[in-house]
């Protein structure tokens, strides 16, 4: 008799703390187009797997009127399930909960989970919707946020970590997500600042709404913060489902292998470049003419469009796309663009994910802006990502492949497994016209008709240098290929690659060029 | 990213000019200025504090123009050279955003030739 009582006992305990900041706390988060934190993880998770802990946490907070108030699970649910049957860590920051303030508990309960997560080798996913530090728990509250980075850091490379922003995440709360592998948003929900709009106000007088700050669409389009944007929770959630389905659960494995299936892309893959090399196409129609069932989750697509990066499926094996877009800004690399493809490089690195390049490229974008912005060294990191990288990584040259581009896209020099190029490839140290410019530039000079002269040393130029023999003269192309034969080739180059093994000079850590 | 209705651009890169679309990001980038040695900006947001100059002054370079205050800093603004105060562009108490032009200088000289040419 007595169990029973403390059975009923503990589920009144329970259910008081799933009521998170009771009725009419719910009520305000649902009227703003919000899932309360519990739903969000049990839409997230598979039906019935979800199991939570430390449900009784309380805050030791004693100053300012804290003595008396009950925070419940102290304003985060943690627990571990399953995503299409594959075990996972999360958390939900509670906003209903004293609008999802951090304190010292409420840390120490994601930092317990992390470690799990880090334990027991799986992704660890965090749902952000908090006002930030608990101001009266003071420092505890950055202590709190200092566990919490200093874990994302150990995990980084380990673990797969995600980021939610489903609500505010400002000030210090920021750094968590950016420390993390990937981040979702959801527009009008997510609001990610350092400094929020009234700081903004008072110190600059300039006045900007939360969203034009950084709202979602800001840091999926302009920062690059966001990795994945969605219109709705429901959508963001699906997309986290679908990722977490392509990519592996720890360093120590590869990603689950699905039933392999054929490109579902009907469209002749010769017919999808222009001939006119100064036309632009959809570089995303070549990797769904490559890819299995034509599925391609891309990464960050509206941020840097000029370089596209993203999962797919060969042969029933995940693999990691980077392809110059020449739609956007004519597919050049610059600042964005090389940050943008040196991130996902190093993650496909750390979790065993063979890379495979699409390469049409005419340069670095040239201008002030783009020097000054440090396009030096935000250059760089591509060059040490793909230098750096030991997985798999083929290289297909659909088109132009120009100066320090070509170098930098994953050629042979950096260290590329297998190079592939399309007849109609354009290898060489710079354009046609530019090149015939400097080289031929007395004949030019010196000619009655100059334009007329020019035309013929850029055509000079094209039929000598502008094609892959040459590179493929000096066995810097493996082989010149016919663009149907690229997916058969593709997927022979990774099976013959599985055993890769590739050893770099022992080193505590590279320096990369931040 | 469909690419129908949208019109393609020319976009030189090096000699060549290629056809394709802009990014919101690049479309609304800075566009550089060489920068005029005679205006004196704000290199940081924040508050005037004071000011010790008035309009017509000559200042000698290093010399004391205003007080900025920024991040809880009061930053003291040095003339950069030896200069003549053409315009003051703010006033005590104004909060300015980065790059704001403050005060205008004139060479020495060169405000003497304008009065003897009038």
């Amino acid at each position: 008799m007595t169990l029973k009582k403390n059975i009923l006992a503990l589920r009144q305990k329970k259910a008081q703390v799933q009521l998170g900041g009771g009725e009419k706390a719910i009520e305000k988060q649902v009227a703003m187009g919000k899932m309360t934190a519990r739903d969000r993880i049990l839409n997230l998770l598979d039906a019935n797997s979800f199991h939570e802990y430390d449900m009784f946490v309380e805050h030791e907070e004693r100053n300012f009127g804290m003595d008396s108030k009950e925070l419940a699970g102290d304003g985060v649910i943690t627990g571990t399930g399953t995503i299409n049957g594959a075990p996972v860590c999360v958390y939900a920051q509670d906003f209903t909960v004293m609008g999802g303030s951090l304190g010292l508990k409420h840390a120490r309960k994601i930092t317990k989970i992390m470690d799990h997560a880090l334990k027991m080798k799986m992704p660890c996913i965090g749902i952000n919707d908090s006002g930030g530090a608990r101001i009266q728990e003071g420092i505890g509250a950055l202590a709190g946020y200092g566990e919490i980075f200093y874990r994302n850091t150990m995990a980084s490379g380990v673990i797969p970590q995600i980021s939610v922003i489903l609500g505010p995440c400002a000030g210090g709360a920021v750094y968590s997500p950016a420390l993390t592998d990937f981040v979702f948003v959801v527009e009008n929900i997510s609001k990610m600042f350092i400094t929020g709009p009234n700081v903004i106000e008072t110190v600059l007088g300039e006045k900007i709404s939360q969203e034009d700050l950084g709202g979602a669409r800001v840091h999926a389009e302009i920062t690059g913060n966001a990795h994945f944007f969605a219109l709705t929770e429901m959508e963001c959630l699906n997309q986290i489902k679908a990722l977490i389905s392509l990519i592996p659960h720890s360093n120590q494995e590869k990603a689950a292998r699905i039933e392999p299936k054929k490109p579902k892309f009907r469209k002749n893959i010769e017919n999808i470049i222009p001939a006119d090399p100064k036309q632009p196409y959809d570089v995303r129609d070549v990797i769904f003419a490559l890819c299995d069932d034509s599925k391609f989750l891309e990464v960050q697509e509206l941020w840097a469009p000029n370089i596209v990066i993203g999962f797919a499926r060969l042969n029933g094996d995940t693999v990691g796309f980077v392809a110059n877009q020449p739609m956007y800004l004519a597919g050049v690399l610059d600042c964005d663009a090389s940050d943008k493809a040196a991130r996902f490089i190093r993650f496909c690195d750390a979790f065993n994910i063979p890379i495979v390049t699409l390469e049409d490229m005419p340069g670095y974008l040239p201008g002030v802006d783009q020097e000054h912005a440090g396009v030096i060294r935000h250059g760089a990191k591509l060059l040490y990502a793909y230098s750096e990288a030991t997985v798999p990584k083929v290289t297909v040259i659909l088109r132009k492949a120009y100066g320090g581009g070509y170098i930098a896209m994953n050629s042979r020099h950096l260290g590329a497994d297998f190079m592939f190029a399309w007849p109609g490839a354009e290898i060489a140290v710079m354009g046609p016209e530019g090149a015939a410019n400097i080289i031929f530039r007395k004949e030019i000079m010196e000619a009655e008709d100059q334009d007329a002269m020019r035309q013929q040393k850029v055509q000079e130029y094209i039929e000598k240098f502008a094609n892959p023999y040459v590179a493929a003269s000096k066995g810097y192309i493996d082989a010149v290929i016919e663009p149907k034969e690229t997916r058969e080739l593709v997927l022979h180059s990774l099976e013959v690659s599985k055993n890769k093994d590739d050893h770099r000079p022992y080193k505590k850590h590279g320096v990369p060029p931040f | 990213m469909k690419k129908a209705e949208v019109e393609l651009v020319d976009f030189a890169v090096t000699a060549r000019k290629y056809k394709t679309l802009l990014s919101n990001k690049y479309k609304n980038r800075k566009v550089w200025n060489n920068p005029n040695p005679y205006e004196v900006q704000s290199s940081i947001p924040g508050t005037i504090i004071s000011i010790a100059i008035k309009e017509g002054d000559l200042v000698k370079e290093g010399d004391h123009l205003l007080i900025l205050e920024a991040m809880k800093m009061q930053n003291r603004i040095q003339m950069p050279f030896t200069a003549r105060i053409k315009k003051i562009c703010v006033a005590v108490g104004d909060r300015i955003p980065k790059d704001t032009l403050m005060i205008e200088l004139e060479p020495e000289s060169e405000a003497d030739e304008v009065q003897e040419n009038e």
